[in-house]
Formats: structure tokens, sequence, C-alpha cells
């Protein structure tokens, strides 16, 4: 009896080769392994999808600001004196904003500051304002409440892009002014201002004399309804400090403030460091503070074509010139390459030739589209002289791209029709062509349009091939043609990025977001019709 | 009763004689694939209006056969037929002749139902329809409802004709291939295996379809149920390693057959 006991394990269970400890060894390593599989793999999608959401989260906070545009209304004199209805073409609209601009800042009279504060407006006002009246010649007569869009510097500004906005808070001691504009020394009833200063990046002299260079931050003392830069500050007698100013705003009168009724306004960012000067800063908070400013809906951006000025620059013409590449290439890279994959599928004789026109369709696949570009360039403009810039060329240069995408995936998805379909088709007399356009074609429709949509997509993003044929020129027009020079939406984005004004910014993840939404609405239509029209067998 | 029916039935008249005339002939017939022979010189006839099955091991040539008889052989590239095939001593591989037409005479059952995924109505109005066989709707809905009737597949599905054929059960679609097969009235038609994927209720369905057909149609049916092979046909054709072993009147052939390896065969000892 021993002996047989002693060939059963702890368990009772008889030992062999797959119960002994090395066959339990074994087994632990394996599910080891694959537990390390799993998590490398989990982990590889969590490390995609980080990278995603930061992608996108990037992008999106990006892109809001350019969503909405800051206007301005003014109170603009279209009477007979000013616009003669006869001669609605010869009007200066511009000057005509401009003056009702400057009326709301009677005390701004220097030449410099004149041209600063016209140009809180955007220089695309008198175009919107022309056409406001050709559309709605009621306007004329009188004086108009208008609202015209602000000039970008201001616009992003207003939207905290331009600089960093420090504190406002009351100064808790009197304030006395010795003037009410122009240069003036302002008493402090205490100290506490000169290490303020300090703190902002004062430079100090040995005599204890505090210099606010525009390199340190912008300290403006608001009160008598007027506004005082900061430019210096020493001790005073008694504990007191004094300092000197520059008005910006005129003060009504030069009483002294009590301590509370004055403020402090400190701009973190120095003057030098920002695009935005701190006059046009104190106009633009005085227009918002009397509600003159308000944010819209930023239609330019989605309704017009391309500008120099961030301001006026839309998407539109490139949409449209997107629009227009892609109804060429559809219109060419699909028939073409729909009826390339089902004469090579289902009716070329399987031969030498037909090999090789099969791997160099593949390789076709790979070659780097500005290889394309330069194609389209020798043989499309060069060699056919077609007009450059144009939809139509840019069509073709994609379809070309994008055919080998469509055979490819056409083939694949005819060759996915089960055989016994073609069979049942020519087993009761159908022809060859019938069999294909009766039964296999419609079978493999949804793959050939997945595939079909996906080349699109990928034809919609590309830049690199339109840069060759001009289609990278700057173009304010939107396109009314295929022969229209465009621009295209990728190629637009790539201007954006390279435009020095920072409202660009913002404007090129706009733009990218667009794409990002038609790349997406492109890829879910794929997916429902392969999820609809799916057939199995 | 439709044309061919009355056509087949004044064939069978004019013949006169008690043993059927053929009406399908294959003389030395050899198919190659590539460099391999699959059939070497088989010589089999069809006789009208009768059942001839189809028997061997698997491999041996009996479905090459069978895809001969209506050149469906012609869709593998690397397939090569030689000898001669005749139907109604018309030679079927003759330059002249349309294979379109050859194979709206001669039909196929294939082993797997394969209905196109279309409408019940579709699939066997697709045929009629191609070969211009219909003027119009309403004789094309007779077509319809007679072929559905002969393959005994009308009573269950009059009332979804417009649902997809491949939504029946695995019985009734053979039956619909058999129904689409039977639309565009041919006067022959080949079954390859046509039970092999269903039940045994469902293919006592098909078998007893079968021997219905054959009063009007010519039927050859690949087996590899010696069972079916007894029950349904006239005469059997013995196929081994691509020779044509031997080929007789079904009684016969289970009974007394004149072969070693058709008796081994029969009998479950090989194969």
């Amino acid at each position: 009896m021993t002996d047989a006991i002693a060939s059963f394990g702890a368990g009772g269970r008889p030992v062999s080769i797959h119960t002994d400890d090395a066959a339990k060894a074994r087994l632990k390593g394996r599910y080891r392994a694959e537990a390390w599989f799993k998590w490398l793999g989990a982990g590889a999608v969590a490390l995609a999808g980080f990278f995603l959401v930061l992608l996108l989260s990037t992008v999106v906070t990006q892109a809001i600001p350019a969503l909405r545009l800051n206007y301005l209304t003014l109170p603009i004199d279209l009477s007979a004196a000013k616009v003669d209805p006869a001669k609605l073409d010869e009007v200066n609209y511009d000057s005509i904003a401009q003056e009702a601009l400057a009326a709301k800042f009677p005390d701004v009279t220097r030449r410099q500051d004149k041209r600063l504060l016209r140009g809180l407006i955007s220089t695309g006002t008198g175009v919107f304002l022309r056409k406001d009246i050709a559309a709605d010649p009621g306007m004329l007569g009188g004086t108009v409440d208008y609202a015209v869009p602000l000039d970008d510097f201001a616009d992003l500004y207003l939207k905290g892009l331009l600089a960093d906005v420090g504190s406002d808070e009351a100064i808790s001691t009197s304030v006395t002014p010795s003037g009410t504009s122009g240069d003036i020394d302002l008493t402090f009833g205490d100290n506490g201002m000169l290490a303020l200063a300090r703190g902002h990046g004062a430079t100090e002299a040995e005599n204890g004399m505090l210099t606010l260079t525009s390199g340190a931050s912008s300290l403006l003392v608001v009160f008598n309804g007027g506004t005082v830069k900061l430019t210096a500050l020493s001790p005073g007698a008694n504990g007191t400090a004094i300092a000197k100013g520059t008005v910006i705003e005129a003060l009504d009168s030069t009483a002294p403030a009590a301590s509370g009724q004055a403020s402090l306004r400190v701009i973190d960012t120095p003057e030098a460091s920002r695009k935005i000067s701190d006059k046009e800063i104190v106009w633009l908070d005085t227009l918002k503070s009397a509600g003159l400013i308000e944010s819209r809906f930023n239609s330019i951006f989605f309704f017009t074509g391309a500008s120099r000025e961030p301001e006026l620059a839309g998407v539109w013409g490139a949409v449209v010139g997107s629009f227009l590449t892609m109804i060429v290439t559809l219109a060419i890279a699909f028939p073409i390459g729909v009826s390339a994959a089902i004469y090579l599928e289902e009716f070329a004789p399987k031969n030498r030739l037909t090999t090789i026109i099969e791997v160099n369709i593949n390789n076709l696949a790979a070659v780097p589209s500005i290889v394309f570009g330069l194609l389209g360039l020798a043989v499309f403009l060069n060699f056919f002289g077609l007009p450059r810039s144009a939809p139509v060329v840019g069509g073709m240069v994609l379809a070309l791209m994008t055919l080998p995408i469509i055979i490819i995936a056409s083939r694949a998805s005819l060759r996915a029709v089960p055989p016994s379909i073609r069979e049942a088709a020519l087993g009761i007399g159908a022809s060859k062509v019938q069999t294909v356009f009766h039964h296999v074609l419609p079978l493999a429709m949804p793959g050939i349009m997945t595939g079909t949509i996906l080349g699109m997509a990928h034809a919609l993003g590309e830049t690199a091939p339109l840069l060759m044929i001009g289609m990278v020129a700057f173009i304010v027009d939107i396109p009314g043609g295929f022969t229209d020079p465009a621009t295209i939406l990728p190629v637009q984005i790539f201007m954006w990025a390279d435009f020095p004004e920072a409202g660009f910014q913002q404007k090129t993840s706009a733009a990218i977001l667009i794409l990002l939404l038609f790349l997406v609405i492109m890829n879910a239509i794929a997916v429902i019709l392969r999820r609809r029209f799916e057939r199995r067998w | 009763m439709n044309i061919m029916t009355e056509a087949s039935v004044e064939q069978k008249l004019s013949s006169g004689a008690n043993e059927p005339s053929i009406k399908m002939k294959g003389e030395k017939v050899s198919v190659h694939y590539g460099e391999k022979r699959a059939l070497f010189d088989v010589d089999l006839d069809v006789r009208e209006n009768q059942v001839t099955a189809l028997i061997g091991p698997s491999g041996c040539g009996k479905s090459t056969f069978l895809r001969c008889l209506n050149r469906m052989n012609d869709t593998i590239d690397i397939a090569r037929v030689s000898g001669k095939i005749t139907l109604d001593s018309e030679d079927i591989y003759d330059p002249k002749i349309d294979v379109v037409e050859l194979r709206a005479r001669v039909g196929m059952v294939f082993q797997k139902p394969n209905p196109f995924p279309k409408s019940i109505y579709e699939n066997v109005a697709y045929g009629p329809r191609i070969h211009g066989l219909a003027r119009g709707k309403a004789e094309l809905d007779g077509i319809v409802e007679s072929s559905l009737k002969k393959a005994g597949l009308f009573n269950e599905v009059k009332d979804r004709l417009l649902e997809s054929g491949t939504g029946l059960s695995g019985g009734q679609q053979q039956r619909l291939c058999i129904a689409r097969a039977i639309a565009v009235s041919p006067e022959v038609i080949l079954m390859d295996e046509p039970c092999s994927a269903l039940d045994p209720i469902a293919t006592a369905r098909v078998e007893e379809l079968i021997d219905e057909l054959r009063q009007n149609y010519t039927i050859v049916i690949v087996t590899h149920s010696m069972q079916q092979a007894a029950r349904v046909s006239q005469r059997t054709a013995m196929f081994h390693l691509g020779y044509l072993v031997e080929e007789g009147a079904t009684d016969k052939m289970f009974t007394n057959p004149d072969d070693k390896r058709t008796q081994d065969y029969i009998t479950g000892r090989f194969g």
C-alpha cells in the first residue's frame, strides 16, 4: 500500500508530468508572461490616450478665444455732411469711424497718441461699414450706434492673452496730485508705495530714488476720474512718499483723494515685453467700463477669406478651397480607382504583367506625397499649362495620391466577397460583367466606400503636394470655381502658423479644430457605412 | 405547367424507346489543374429525365467532372479540359458555344447554400430577368411562384417573399437555390453535394424534391452518401483517383458491382 501512496501528491492527486513541481513552475511562468503582456498593452493604450487628450485639450484651449471677437460700439455720424448718399463709394468710412472714437477721448491731442487710439479699431472697419450701408441705406442721414471689430491686439488684451493684469486694490492712504494733466507729482500719505514699487521691479538709485522703467510692471493710480502712470518714487518728509507720474487720462481736479478713494492698478507684464501700451490698456478699460465693448461670436473667422490682419482673417476661403479640391479628387479617384480594382481583381489574367502592376500600385501608396506634388508641378502646370493654385490641379494631384489607396481598399473588399456568390450568379448563366456588377460590386461597396472616405480624409489633411503647385499663395478672395486661385485648410493652417502676429496663434488652433472636425465627420461616415451595410455570410 | 415541361415531354415521346435518350455525353474527358491531372479519360453518359449519381472518395474527380458539364471550370484559371462533352449531341466546348447560354441550359446547385443576399423574390427572379424570359411583372411573378412551388418552398415563404433569402434556414436556403436554378428553365440540373450542409430532415425534403424534379429535368448529383445515391438515383458512376471505375444502373451498382473497388467503397471498406 505504501508504494501506491508514494505516487500520489500532497492533495491526493496522482503526480504526473503535468502536475509535478516543474510543471507548476512552468504554468506560473506562463501566467506571469501573460500578465506582463496585458499590462504592457494596457500601458501602451493609456499612453496613447494620454497624448491624444493632451493634444486635443491643447488645441481646444488655444482655439476657444478665436471663436469670439470683441466689438466696440461707436456713435457714427452718417449725416449728409459726412456721407454723400450719391457717392457712397468715395467716402472714407475709416476716418468717420476713427473720428467717432476720437470723440470719446477729447483730451488725446498728441499725434502719436491719436495714431495709437486709431489703432484700437480694426483696419477693416471701413469695409464693413460700407458693406452694411450698401445693404441698409436706412442707416444714412444721422448718427447710428455701430459695432466695429477691435484690432487684434486690443482684442487679445481684452481676452487676457496679451498682458498679465495684476491686482487692482484701493490705496489705504491719501493721494494728492500737483496737476490734472501732463507730468505731475503725487504725494502719498505714507511710504507703503515705496515697498510696493520695489516689489514690482523698480530700479533703486543710491539716493533712494526708485525708477519704474519700461522693464518694470506698470503701476497705474486711478482717482479723481483719471489715471496716472507712476514713473519714479522717492521718500518724502514725515514718512510720506513722493511720486512722479504721467497722466494718461486727465484728472477732474487737484483735490487730494482720501484714503481708500484712489486705487492702484498693476499690470504685471512690463510694458517693454507686451504688444500693447499702458495708454491703450487704459483706453480699452475705460471703453469697457462704459459698456461699449461686447464680445460676440466671431462670424468673421468662419465666413471670410484670408487676411493679413488677424481680426479679419477667416477660414471660409480655405474651407471652400478644400471642398472644391475634394470634389475634383473624388470625381477622378473614385471611378478610376474602383474600375482599376474591378479590372485587376475580376477580369485581368494573372500573369507577370499584372503582378508587376499590382506590386507597383502597392509601392505607389508608399510614395512620399511631395513627390506627387512635384509630378503635378512638372506635368499639370508645366506641360499641360493648367492654372496655378487652382483646386482643379490640386484635386488632380491629390487624386493621384489617393488612387492607390482606393485601389487597394477596393480590391480587398472585392476579394472579401465570397466566391460562392460569384458561382451562384455564373451558375444560372449570368455573364462575367453581370456577375460583377449585379452581385459582387454591391456587396463590396461598403468596403469600397470606407476605403474611399479614408483615402479622402487622408487627402484632406495633405499639405506638401499642394505647396508644390502653388496653393500656398495668399488668397483673399473666396474661390468661386475650380480654376480660381484657392488655398486649402491644411495649407491655411501652415501659413497661419508661420505668421508672426500673436492673433494668428488662436486662429491656427481654431482652424486645426475645424480640420479635425471635418476628419472626424468623414471617419464617422465611414464607420456608419461599415456598420450599416456590412453583411455577414 | 411551363414551357420547359412540355418540351421535355415532347422529347421523351420522340425518343420512343424504353431506355431514356442520352442528354449529355462525355468522351475521354480529362482535366488538368496546372501540372496536376485530376481526371483521366472519363466516358460517361447522362440520360434524360434520370438522376445520375456520381460517387467516390474525396478528391476522386467527381466534382471536377460535374463542373465540366456546365463549364464552371472555366472560372478557374489553371484548369484545362480536354476530350469532348456534348449536350444534345452539341459539343459544349466548341468555341461557337456561348457559355452564358450553356449555363442557362445546364443549371447548378452548390454544396453550400449560396442565396444572393437579396430578397427571396429577387433570388428567384434574377435568372429569368437577365435571360429576358419574362415579359412584364406578372409573368415574372408567375415564374417566381411556379419555381418556388416546384422547389417545395412556396408555402413556407409566400408571406415573406421580400425578406432576405439569407434569413432562411439551411434547408430552405438550399431549396431556394434549387428554385433559383429551376427559374431559368434549364434542361439539366447539376447538384454538387446539395445536402452535405443540411440536417437529416432537410436532406429528406431535398431528396424528395430531386425525385419530383426528375420528371421534368435531367439531374446529375455528386454525393458522399451511399444511401442518398441509392435512394434518389437511377444510374450511378463510381470515380476513384480521377478514373471512372464503373458506371451502371443504381440497383446493379449497389447489389452486384463489377469492380471490387466499387464494392469496397459501397460497403465502407475504404473511402
